[in-house]
Protein backbone atom coordinates (compact mmCIF):
# COMPACT_ATOMS: atom_id res chain seq x y z
CA UNK A 1 0.00 0.00 0.00
CA UNK A 2 2.74 2.39 0.91
CA UNK A 3 4.28 1.51 -2.28
CA UNK A 4 1.25 2.10 -4.24
CA UNK A 5 0.90 5.63 -2.24
CA UNK A 6 4.99 6.55 -3.31
CA UNK A 7 3.96 5.85 -7.15
CA UNK A 8 1.16 7.71 -7.03
CA UNK A 9 2.30 10.66 -5.33
CA UNK A 10 5.62 10.79 -7.35
CA UNK A 11 5.65 13.16 -10.43
CA UNK A 12 6.62 9.87 -12.47
CA UNK A 13 4.29 7.90 -10.76
CA UNK A 14 1.79 10.08 -11.95
CA UNK A 15 2.31 10.46 -15.01
CA UNK A 16 2.41 6.73 -15.62
CA UNK A 17 -0.62 6.99 -14.37
CA UNK A 18 -2.07 9.46 -16.94
CA UNK A 19 -0.81 7.61 -19.22
CA UNK A 20 -2.54 4.45 -18.31
CA UNK A 21 -6.11 5.97 -17.73
CA UNK A 22 -5.48 7.80 -21.18
CA UNK A 23 -5.13 4.35 -22.84
CA UNK A 24 -8.30 2.83 -21.33
CA UNK A 25 -10.13 5.76 -22.61
CA UNK A 26 -8.76 5.73 -25.69
CA UNK A 27 -10.12 1.72 -25.83
CA UNK A 28 -13.34 3.18 -24.69
CA UNK A 29 -13.43 6.17 -27.27
CA UNK A 30 -12.56 3.83 -30.00
CA UNK A 31 -15.66 1.20 -29.00
CA UNK A 32 -17.90 3.96 -28.92
CA UNK A 33 -17.31 5.99 -32.03
CA UNK A 34 -17.64 2.24 -33.88
CA UNK A 35 -20.81 1.70 -31.55
CA UNK A 36 -22.30 5.31 -33.03
CA UNK A 37 -21.60 4.87 -36.47
CA UNK A 38 -24.21 2.02 -36.55
CA UNK A 39 -26.51 5.04 -36.66
CA UNK A 40 -25.81 4.81 -40.39
CA UNK A 41 -27.43 1.13 -40.23
CA UNK A 42 -30.58 2.61 -39.25
CA UNK A 43 -32.62 2.85 -35.99
CA UNK A 44 -33.18 -0.71 -35.73
CA UNK A 45 -29.61 -1.17 -35.70
CA UNK A 46 -28.67 1.54 -33.11
CA UNK A 47 -31.62 0.85 -30.72
CA UNK A 48 -30.67 -2.81 -30.69
CA UNK A 49 -26.91 -2.14 -29.89
CA UNK A 50 -27.86 -0.08 -27.29
CA UNK A 51 -30.96 -2.64 -25.73
CA UNK A 52 -27.85 -5.01 -26.32
CA UNK A 53 -25.74 -3.45 -23.81
CA UNK A 54 -28.38 -2.64 -21.24
CA UNK A 55 -30.24 -5.58 -21.45
CA UNK A 56 -28.30 -8.76 -22.05
CA UNK A 57 -24.36 -7.37 -21.60
CA UNK A 58 -26.04 -5.51 -18.38
CA UNK A 59 -23.44 -6.25 -15.92
CA UNK A 60 -20.37 -5.98 -18.38
CA UNK A 61 -21.76 -2.14 -19.19
CA UNK A 62 -21.70 -1.65 -15.38
CA UNK A 63 -18.28 -3.00 -14.80
CA UNK A 64 -17.20 -0.42 -17.76
CA UNK A 65 -18.64 2.09 -16.29
CA UNK A 66 -16.74 1.63 -13.23
CA UNK A 67 -13.15 0.98 -14.85
CA UNK A 68 -14.22 4.54 -17.10
CA UNK A 69 -15.51 6.83 -14.10
CA UNK A 70 -12.21 5.31 -11.86
CA UNK A 71 -9.33 6.85 -15.12
CA UNK A 72 -11.57 9.70 -15.26
CA UNK A 73 -11.25 10.57 -11.69
CA UNK A 74 -7.36 9.83 -11.52
CA UNK A 75 -6.97 11.26 -15.10
CA UNK A 76 -8.43 14.50 -14.32
CA UNK A 77 -6.93 14.26 -10.65
CA UNK A 78 -3.58 13.48 -11.88
CA UNK A 79 -4.02 16.52 -14.56
CA UNK A 80 -4.15 19.03 -11.93
CA UNK A 81 -1.67 18.05 -9.47
CA UNK A 82 0.48 18.46 -12.53
CA UNK A 83 -0.48 21.26 -13.79
CA UNK A 84 -0.18 23.06 -10.55
CA UNK A 85 3.47 21.36 -10.15
CA UNK A 86 4.66 22.87 -13.42
CA UNK A 87 3.17 25.93 -12.73
CA UNK A 88 4.77 26.38 -9.88
CA UNK A 89 8.06 25.07 -10.97
CA UNK A 90 8.55 28.33 -13.01
CA UNK A 91 7.76 31.32 -11.28
CA UNK A 92 9.21 34.22 -13.28
CA UNK A 93 8.39 33.60 -17.34
CA UNK A 94 10.17 34.43 -20.38
CA UNK A 95 9.71 38.12 -22.54
CA UNK A 96 10.77 35.88 -25.38
CA UNK A 97 9.96 32.29 -25.85
CA UNK A 98 10.11 30.40 -29.20
CA UNK A 99 8.35 26.78 -29.37
CA UNK A 100 11.17 24.69 -30.98
CA UNK A 101 9.25 21.37 -31.00
CA UNK A 102 5.54 21.84 -28.62
CA UNK A 103 3.01 21.14 -30.94
CA UNK A 104 -0.42 23.02 -30.93
CA UNK A 105 -1.72 19.51 -29.95
CA UNK A 106 0.90 19.49 -26.69
CA UNK A 107 0.38 23.04 -25.82
CA UNK A 108 -3.02 22.73 -25.76
CA UNK A 109 -3.29 19.53 -23.59
CA UNK A 110 -4.59 21.07 -20.58
CA UNK A 111 -7.77 23.48 -22.09
CA UNK A 112 -8.58 20.80 -24.17
CA UNK A 113 -8.81 18.37 -21.06
CA UNK A 114 -11.21 21.21 -19.42
CA UNK A 115 -12.86 21.41 -22.85
CA UNK A 116 -13.56 17.68 -23.02
CA UNK A 117 -14.39 17.38 -19.02
CA UNK A 118 -17.52 20.01 -19.50
CA UNK A 119 -18.17 17.78 -22.80
CA UNK A 120 -18.30 14.45 -20.30
CA UNK A 121 -20.49 16.09 -18.16
CA UNK A 122 -22.90 17.66 -20.69
CA UNK A 123 -22.70 14.66 -23.03
CA UNK A 124 -23.87 12.09 -20.08
CA UNK A 125 -26.95 14.54 -18.82
CA UNK A 126 -27.98 14.93 -22.89
CA UNK A 127 -27.62 11.15 -24.28
CA UNK A 128 -27.33 9.48 -20.76
CA UNK A 129 -29.43 10.32 -18.41
CA UNK A 130 -31.53 12.81 -20.79
CA UNK A 131 -31.79 16.28 -18.26
CA UNK A 132 -30.33 18.64 -20.55
CA UNK A 133 -32.44 16.83 -23.83
CA UNK A 134 -36.09 17.88 -23.91
CA UNK A 135 -37.15 15.06 -26.66
CA UNK A 136 -35.63 12.34 -24.65
CA UNK A 137 -37.13 9.21 -24.33
CA UNK A 138 -34.98 6.22 -22.59
CA UNK A 139 -34.22 3.25 -24.75
CA UNK A 140 -34.95 5.13 -28.34
CA UNK A 141 -31.51 5.91 -28.81
CA UNK A 142 -31.70 6.76 -32.75
CA UNK A 143 -34.50 9.35 -31.93
CA UNK A 144 -32.32 10.64 -28.78
CA UNK A 145 -29.15 11.19 -31.29
CA UNK A 146 -31.18 12.72 -34.28
CA UNK A 147 -33.16 15.12 -32.44
CA UNK A 148 -30.45 15.86 -29.84
CA UNK A 149 -28.48 16.69 -32.62
CA UNK A 150 -30.59 18.66 -34.49
CA UNK A 151 -29.78 21.97 -32.92
CA UNK A 152 -27.37 23.78 -34.46
CA UNK A 153 -25.80 25.31 -31.53
CA UNK A 154 -25.60 21.63 -29.79
CA UNK A 155 -24.25 19.69 -32.91
CA UNK A 156 -21.46 22.76 -32.99
CA UNK A 157 -20.47 21.84 -29.24
CA UNK A 158 -20.08 18.43 -30.16
CA UNK A 159 -17.88 18.98 -33.26
CA UNK A 160 -15.67 21.34 -31.04
CA UNK A 161 -15.24 19.08 -28.93
CA UNK A 162 -14.45 16.30 -31.19
CA UNK A 163 -11.62 18.85 -32.42
CA UNK A 164 -10.38 19.04 -28.75
CA UNK A 165 -10.33 15.20 -28.58
CA UNK A 166 -8.31 15.08 -31.80
CA UNK A 167 -5.93 17.08 -30.99
CA UNK A 168 -5.88 15.53 -27.29
CA UNK A 169 -5.06 12.14 -28.80
CA UNK A 170 -2.63 12.88 -31.68
CA UNK A 171 -0.58 14.26 -28.52
CA UNK A 172 -1.84 11.60 -25.91
CA UNK A 173 -1.84 8.32 -27.31
CA UNK A 174 1.97 8.94 -28.43
CA UNK A 175 2.79 10.25 -25.05
CA UNK A 176 1.00 7.38 -22.99
CA UNK A 177 3.27 5.00 -24.35
CA UNK A 178 6.47 6.90 -23.13
CA UNK A 179 4.33 7.32 -20.08
CA UNK A 180 4.42 4.32 -19.48
CA UNK A 181 7.97 3.35 -20.83
CA UNK A 182 6.59 0.81 -23.55
CA UNK A 183 7.76 3.26 -26.68
CA UNK A 184 11.04 1.93 -28.63
CA UNK A 185 13.80 3.93 -29.00
CA UNK A 186 13.66 5.29 -32.15
CA UNK A 187 15.56 7.97 -34.46
CA UNK A 188 13.14 10.57 -34.27
CA UNK A 189 10.95 10.17 -30.87
CA UNK A 190 9.11 12.90 -31.92
CA UNK A 191 7.09 11.08 -35.05
CA UNK A 192 4.31 9.41 -34.04
CA UNK A 193 2.00 7.75 -37.27
CA UNK A 194 -0.20 5.35 -35.33
CA UNK A 195 -1.26 8.33 -32.65
CA UNK A 196 -1.93 11.29 -35.99
CA UNK A 197 -3.95 7.90 -37.48
CA UNK A 198 -5.62 7.34 -34.74
CA UNK A 199 -6.54 11.31 -33.69
CA UNK A 200 -7.90 11.75 -37.32
CA UNK A 201 -10.19 8.66 -37.69
CA UNK A 202 -11.28 9.27 -33.91
CA UNK A 203 -11.94 12.90 -34.88
CA UNK A 204 -13.79 12.00 -38.31
CA UNK A 205 -15.68 9.10 -37.14
CA UNK A 206 -17.11 11.25 -33.85
CA UNK A 207 -17.71 14.32 -36.34
CA UNK A 208 -19.34 12.37 -39.33
CA UNK A 209 -22.47 11.96 -37.10
CA UNK A 210 -23.44 15.78 -35.89
CA UNK A 211 -22.60 16.75 -39.34
CA UNK A 212 -24.86 13.78 -40.83
CA UNK A 213 -27.48 15.41 -38.64
CA UNK A 214 -27.15 18.54 -39.69
CA UNK A 215 -27.13 17.96 -43.26
CA UNK A 216 -29.90 15.46 -43.41
CA UNK A 217 -28.21 12.68 -43.67
CA UNK A 218 -29.76 10.92 -40.23
CA UNK A 219 -33.22 11.88 -39.90
CA UNK B 1 27.41 44.24 -37.45
CA UNK B 2 25.14 46.25 -35.72
CA UNK B 3 23.11 45.04 -32.86
CA UNK B 4 20.42 46.38 -30.06
CA UNK B 5 20.55 44.15 -26.88
CA UNK B 6 17.95 43.51 -24.08
CA UNK B 7 19.65 42.01 -21.26
CA UNK B 8 17.98 40.81 -18.36
CA UNK B 9 20.21 42.62 -14.78
CA UNK B 10 19.29 42.00 -11.75
CA UNK B 11 21.82 42.75 -9.06
CA UNK B 12 20.97 39.78 -6.91
CA UNK B 13 18.55 37.04 -6.18
CA UNK B 14 17.01 39.28 -3.52
CA UNK B 15 16.56 42.16 -5.84
CA UNK B 16 13.80 43.02 -8.72
CA UNK B 17 15.29 42.77 -12.67
CA UNK B 18 14.26 43.90 -15.61
CA UNK B 19 15.44 43.83 -19.21
CA UNK B 20 18.48 46.63 -20.21
CA UNK B 21 18.52 48.02 -23.74
CA UNK B 22 22.85 48.38 -25.28
CA UNK B 23 23.51 49.34 -28.34
CA UNK B 24 26.85 46.74 -29.51
CA UNK B 25 27.58 48.81 -32.56
CA UNK B 26 30.49 46.78 -33.94
CA UNK B 27 30.43 43.15 -33.42
CA UNK B 28 32.13 40.56 -35.99
CA UNK B 29 30.41 37.62 -37.03
CA UNK B 30 33.56 35.42 -35.90
CA UNK B 31 32.88 36.58 -32.49
CA UNK B 32 30.98 33.54 -30.13
CA UNK B 33 27.82 35.18 -28.34
CA UNK B 34 29.89 35.11 -25.26
CA UNK B 35 32.79 37.02 -26.84
CA UNK B 36 30.24 39.51 -27.95
CA UNK B 37 29.23 40.17 -24.15
CA UNK B 38 32.74 40.64 -23.16
CA UNK B 39 32.76 43.31 -25.67
CA UNK B 40 30.06 44.76 -24.80
CA UNK B 41 31.17 44.84 -21.00
CA UNK B 42 34.09 46.19 -21.47
CA UNK B 43 31.70 48.97 -22.88
CA UNK B 44 30.30 49.58 -19.41
CA UNK B 45 33.65 48.73 -17.72
CA UNK B 46 34.69 52.37 -19.58
CA UNK B 47 31.44 54.09 -18.37
CA UNK B 48 31.49 52.91 -15.38
CA UNK B 49 28.77 51.08 -15.18
CA UNK B 50 28.83 47.15 -13.84
CA UNK B 51 29.36 44.06 -16.33
CA UNK B 52 26.86 41.95 -17.30
CA UNK B 53 27.14 38.51 -15.49
CA UNK B 54 27.39 35.83 -16.91
CA UNK B 55 28.19 32.28 -16.52
CA UNK B 56 31.14 30.59 -18.37
CA UNK B 57 34.24 28.20 -18.60
CA UNK B 58 35.96 25.99 -20.82
CA UNK B 59 34.08 28.03 -24.01
CA UNK B 60 34.62 24.89 -26.39
CA UNK B 61 31.18 23.47 -25.51
CA UNK B 62 32.31 20.70 -23.06
CA UNK B 63 31.89 21.96 -19.80
CA UNK B 64 28.18 22.96 -18.97
CA UNK B 65 29.08 26.27 -17.41
CA UNK B 66 27.60 28.83 -20.08
CA UNK B 67 23.76 28.83 -20.86
CA UNK B 68 21.74 31.90 -22.25
CA UNK B 69 18.08 32.00 -23.25
CA UNK B 70 18.57 34.44 -26.53
CA UNK B 71 15.88 35.51 -28.33
CA UNK B 72 13.31 32.51 -27.10
CA UNK B 73 15.79 29.98 -27.69
CA UNK B 74 18.14 27.68 -25.20
CA UNK B 75 21.24 28.35 -26.51
CA UNK B 76 20.47 30.80 -29.38
CA UNK B 77 19.32 29.83 -32.93
CA UNK B 78 21.96 27.09 -33.85
CA UNK B 79 21.07 23.25 -33.17
CA UNK B 80 23.32 21.38 -31.02
CA UNK B 81 25.23 24.00 -29.53
CA UNK B 82 26.16 25.61 -26.19
CA UNK B 83 25.85 29.11 -26.05
CA UNK B 84 29.75 29.76 -26.05
CA UNK B 85 29.66 27.56 -29.44
CA UNK B 86 26.80 30.03 -31.30
CA UNK B 87 28.79 32.52 -33.35
CA UNK B 88 27.49 36.28 -34.26
CA UNK B 89 27.35 34.99 -37.73
CA UNK B 90 23.96 33.16 -37.04
CA UNK B 91 22.43 36.81 -36.56
CA UNK B 92 21.78 39.37 -38.94
CA UNK B 93 23.30 43.28 -38.77
CA UNK B 94 20.76 45.22 -37.22
CA UNK B 95 18.97 42.06 -35.00
CA UNK B 96 17.62 42.83 -31.74
CA UNK B 97 18.75 40.22 -29.14
CA UNK B 98 16.66 39.47 -26.10
CA UNK B 99 19.13 37.80 -23.56
CA UNK B 100 17.63 36.15 -20.67
CA UNK B 101 18.64 33.75 -18.03
CA UNK B 102 17.44 30.01 -17.35
CA UNK B 103 13.92 30.47 -15.62
CA UNK B 104 12.96 27.88 -13.14
CA UNK B 105 12.41 28.07 -9.29
CA UNK B 106 15.21 25.58 -8.88
CA UNK B 107 17.17 27.61 -10.66
CA UNK B 108 17.52 30.88 -9.11
CA UNK B 109 19.00 34.13 -9.95
CA UNK B 110 21.90 34.91 -8.63
CA UNK B 111 22.97 37.62 -10.77
CA UNK B 112 21.84 39.05 -13.83
CA UNK B 113 22.15 35.77 -16.14
CA UNK B 114 24.11 33.42 -13.85
CA UNK B 115 21.71 30.99 -12.08
CA UNK B 116 22.32 28.82 -9.67
CA UNK B 117 22.19 25.23 -10.62
CA UNK B 118 23.40 23.28 -7.61
CA UNK B 119 19.99 21.32 -7.62
CA UNK B 120 22.02 19.61 -10.10
CA UNK B 121 24.28 18.31 -8.06
CA UNK B 122 22.18 17.29 -5.47
CA UNK B 123 20.33 14.85 -7.93
CA UNK B 124 23.46 13.86 -8.40
CA UNK B 125 24.15 13.30 -5.40
CA UNK B 126 21.60 11.29 -5.10
CA UNK B 127 22.27 8.04 -7.05
CA UNK B 128 24.36 9.44 -10.42
CA UNK B 129 27.24 7.70 -9.74
CA UNK B 130 28.48 3.94 -8.81
CA UNK B 131 29.83 2.82 -5.15
CA UNK B 132 32.94 1.20 -5.71
CA UNK B 133 35.97 0.60 -3.04
CA UNK B 134 38.70 2.88 -4.28
CA UNK B 135 42.04 1.17 -4.25
CA UNK B 136 44.55 0.51 -7.28
CA UNK B 137 42.85 1.14 -10.49
CA UNK B 138 41.07 -2.05 -11.83
CA UNK B 139 42.50 -3.10 -15.21
CA UNK B 140 40.87 -1.43 -18.30
CA UNK B 141 37.74 -4.20 -20.00
CA UNK B 142 38.69 -6.30 -17.19
CA UNK B 143 34.58 -6.04 -17.03
CA UNK B 144 33.02 -6.53 -20.78
CA UNK B 145 30.99 -4.57 -22.14
CA UNK B 146 28.73 -4.86 -25.17
CA UNK B 147 29.76 -2.51 -27.76
CA UNK B 148 26.15 -0.89 -28.55
CA UNK B 149 25.81 -0.31 -24.59
CA UNK B 150 29.02 1.35 -24.73
CA UNK B 151 27.62 3.49 -27.55
CA UNK B 152 24.36 4.29 -25.90
CA UNK B 153 25.49 4.81 -22.39
CA UNK B 154 27.84 7.51 -24.11
CA UNK B 155 25.09 9.12 -26.36
CA UNK B 156 23.50 10.31 -22.38
CA UNK B 157 26.45 10.66 -20.56
CA UNK B 158 27.41 13.20 -23.02
CA UNK B 159 25.54 15.38 -20.85
CA UNK B 160 27.20 18.50 -19.25
CA UNK B 161 24.40 19.43 -16.97
CA UNK B 162 24.54 22.78 -18.68
CA UNK B 163 20.18 23.03 -17.99
CA UNK B 164 18.79 23.98 -21.13
CA UNK B 165 16.67 21.26 -21.17
CA UNK B 166 15.10 22.68 -17.96
CA UNK B 167 15.35 26.03 -18.92
CA UNK B 168 13.63 25.16 -22.50
CA UNK B 169 10.89 22.84 -21.01
CA UNK B 170 7.30 24.47 -20.86
CA UNK B 171 7.06 22.87 -17.12
CA UNK B 172 10.61 23.78 -15.84
CA UNK B 173 10.88 19.73 -15.52
CA UNK B 174 14.57 18.19 -15.02
CA UNK B 175 13.06 14.86 -16.74
CA UNK B 176 15.74 14.85 -19.50
CA UNK B 177 19.24 15.49 -17.64
CA UNK B 178 17.93 13.23 -14.93
CA UNK B 179 17.40 10.86 -17.16
CA UNK B 180 20.49 11.02 -18.53
CA UNK B 181 22.07 11.02 -15.77
CA UNK B 182 20.14 7.80 -14.26
CA UNK B 183 20.24 5.93 -17.92
CA UNK B 184 23.83 5.94 -18.66
CA UNK B 185 24.81 4.11 -15.81
CA UNK B 186 22.00 1.42 -16.00
CA UNK B 187 23.26 0.31 -18.85
CA UNK B 188 26.25 -0.48 -17.82
CA UNK B 189 27.60 -4.11 -15.43
CA UNK B 190 28.72 -1.37 -12.77
CA UNK B 191 25.66 0.22 -12.69
CA UNK B 192 23.52 -3.06 -12.25
CA UNK B 193 23.90 -3.51 -8.25
CA UNK B 194 22.11 0.11 -7.50
CA UNK B 195 19.97 0.37 -10.40
CA UNK B 196 16.40 0.54 -8.26
CA UNK B 197 18.09 2.69 -5.87
CA UNK B 198 18.98 4.96 -8.30
CA UNK B 199 15.91 5.09 -10.13
CA UNK B 200 14.00 6.46 -6.86
CA UNK B 201 16.45 8.40 -5.56
CA UNK B 202 17.00 10.65 -8.35
CA UNK B 203 13.36 11.23 -8.93
CA UNK B 204 12.51 11.77 -5.62
CA UNK B 205 15.93 14.35 -5.55
CA UNK B 206 14.25 16.16 -8.87
CA UNK B 207 10.52 16.54 -7.14
CA UNK B 208 12.25 17.76 -4.40
CA UNK B 209 14.06 20.57 -5.78
CA UNK B 210 10.73 21.79 -7.27
CA UNK B 211 11.00 20.77 -11.28
CA UNK B 212 8.42 20.14 -13.04
CA UNK B 213 7.03 17.02 -14.66
CA UNK B 214 7.26 15.81 -18.37
CA UNK B 215 4.36 16.42 -20.81
CA UNK B 216 6.28 15.06 -23.44
CA UNK B 217 6.86 18.52 -25.60
CA UNK B 218 10.09 17.72 -26.68
CA UNK B 219 11.43 21.11 -26.61
CA UNK B 220 14.46 19.83 -24.37
CA UNK B 221 15.80 17.14 -26.34
CA UNK B 222 15.57 20.06 -29.49
CA UNK B 223 17.71 22.52 -27.09
CA UNK B 224 20.09 20.34 -25.82
CA UNK B 225 23.61 20.82 -27.06
CA UNK B 226 24.44 17.02 -26.79
CA UNK B 227 21.67 16.13 -28.94
CA UNK B 228 20.55 13.69 -26.23
CA UNK B 229 17.07 12.16 -26.95
CA UNK B 230 13.56 11.89 -25.28
CA UNK B 231 14.25 8.28 -25.45
CA UNK B 232 15.97 8.53 -21.90
CA UNK B 233 13.31 10.07 -20.43
CA UNK B 234 10.87 6.97 -21.52
CA UNK B 235 14.28 4.49 -20.10
CA UNK B 236 13.53 6.26 -16.77
CA UNK B 237 9.88 5.68 -16.74
CA UNK B 238 10.27 1.88 -17.35
CA UNK B 239 13.25 2.21 -14.58
CA UNK B 240 11.24 3.68 -12.56
CA UNK B 241 7.69 1.46 -12.50
CA UNK B 242 10.25 -1.43 -12.27
CA UNK B 243 12.04 -0.16 -9.32
CA UNK B 244 8.48 0.21 -7.94
CA UNK B 245 7.53 -2.99 -8.60
CA UNK B 246 10.43 -5.39 -7.44
CA UNK B 247 10.92 -3.11 -4.89
CA UNK B 248 14.48 -4.76 -4.81
CA UNK B 249 16.37 -3.42 -1.39
CA UNK B 250 19.78 -3.79 -2.08
CA UNK B 251 21.53 -4.20 0.89
CA UNK B 252 23.42 -1.91 2.34
CA UNK B 253 26.84 -4.56 1.54
CA UNK B 254 25.57 -4.93 -1.89
CA UNK B 255 25.87 -0.86 -2.63
CA UNK B 256 29.17 -1.07 -0.75
CA UNK B 257 28.10 1.62 1.70
C1 LIG C 1 -11.84 14.39 -18.66
C2 LIG C 1 -11.20 15.44 -18.95
C3 LIG C 1 -9.72 15.40 -19.29
C4 LIG C 1 -8.76 16.21 -18.75
C5 LIG C 1 -8.98 17.29 -17.72
C6 LIG C 1 -7.50 15.82 -19.34
C7 LIG C 1 -6.31 16.45 -19.09
C8 LIG C 1 -5.07 16.02 -19.54
C9 LIG C 1 -3.82 16.70 -19.32
C10 LIG C 1 -3.64 18.02 -18.56
C11 LIG C 1 -2.84 15.95 -19.88
C12 LIG C 1 -1.33 16.26 -19.85
C13 LIG C 1 -0.72 15.89 -18.53
C14 LIG C 1 0.69 16.36 -18.37
O1 LIG C 1 1.59 15.69 -18.87
O2 LIG C 1 0.93 17.40 -17.75
C15 LIG C 1 -3.47 14.80 -20.48
C16 LIG C 1 -2.83 13.78 -21.13
C17 LIG C 1 -3.47 12.70 -21.74
N1 LIG C 1 -4.83 12.52 -21.90
FE1 LIG C 1 -6.25 13.63 -21.06
N2 LIG C 1 -7.70 14.79 -20.19
C18 LIG C 1 -9.05 14.50 -20.21
C19 LIG C 1 -9.70 13.55 -20.99
C20 LIG C 1 -9.06 12.60 -21.76
C21 LIG C 1 -9.74 11.63 -22.61
C22 LIG C 1 -11.25 11.54 -22.82
C23 LIG C 1 -8.75 10.85 -23.15
C24 LIG C 1 -8.82 9.66 -24.07
C25 LIG C 1 -9.77 9.37 -24.86
C26 LIG C 1 -7.49 11.33 -22.65
C27 LIG C 1 -6.26 10.81 -22.97
C28 LIG C 1 -5.05 11.33 -22.58
C29 LIG C 1 -3.79 10.69 -22.84
C30 LIG C 1 -3.57 9.37 -23.55
C31 LIG C 1 -2.80 11.55 -22.31
C32 LIG C 1 -1.28 11.36 -22.34
C33 LIG C 1 -0.77 10.96 -21.00
C34 LIG C 1 0.73 10.92 -21.01
O3 LIG C 1 1.38 11.92 -21.30
O4 LIG C 1 1.26 9.87 -20.72
N3 LIG C 1 -7.70 12.40 -21.82
N4 LIG C 1 -4.84 14.87 -20.26
S1 LIG D 1 31.53 27.57 -21.44
FE1 LIG D 1 31.89 25.45 -21.22
S2 LIG D 1 30.25 24.63 -22.35
FE2 LIG D 1 30.05 26.74 -22.79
Amino acid sequence: MTRILGFWRSVVGKKVVMGATGLIMIGFVVVHMLGNLQAFLGSEKLNAYGALLHGPLHEVTLLLRGVLLAAVVLHIVAAVQLTLLDRAARPVGYARKVPQAATPASRTLRLGGVLLLAFIVFHLLHFTTGQVHPEFIPGDVYHNLVSGLSRPLVALFYIVSMLALGLHLYHGAWASLRSLGAAQPAPSPLHRPVARVLAVVVWLGFTIVPVAVLLGWLA
Amino acid sequence: MKLTLFVWRQPSGASSGQLVRYEAPDVSPDMSFLEMLDVVNEGLVLRGEAPIAFDHDCREGICGSCGLMINGIAHGPMKGTATCQLHMRSFKDGDTIYVEPWRARAFPVVKDLVVDRSAFDRIMAAGGFVSVSTGSAPDGNAIPVPKPDADLAMDAAACIGCGACVAACPNASAMLFTSAKVGHLQLLPQGQPERHRRALGMEAQMEAEGFGGCTWHGECQEACPKGISIDWITRLHRDFIAATVTQREESAADAGF
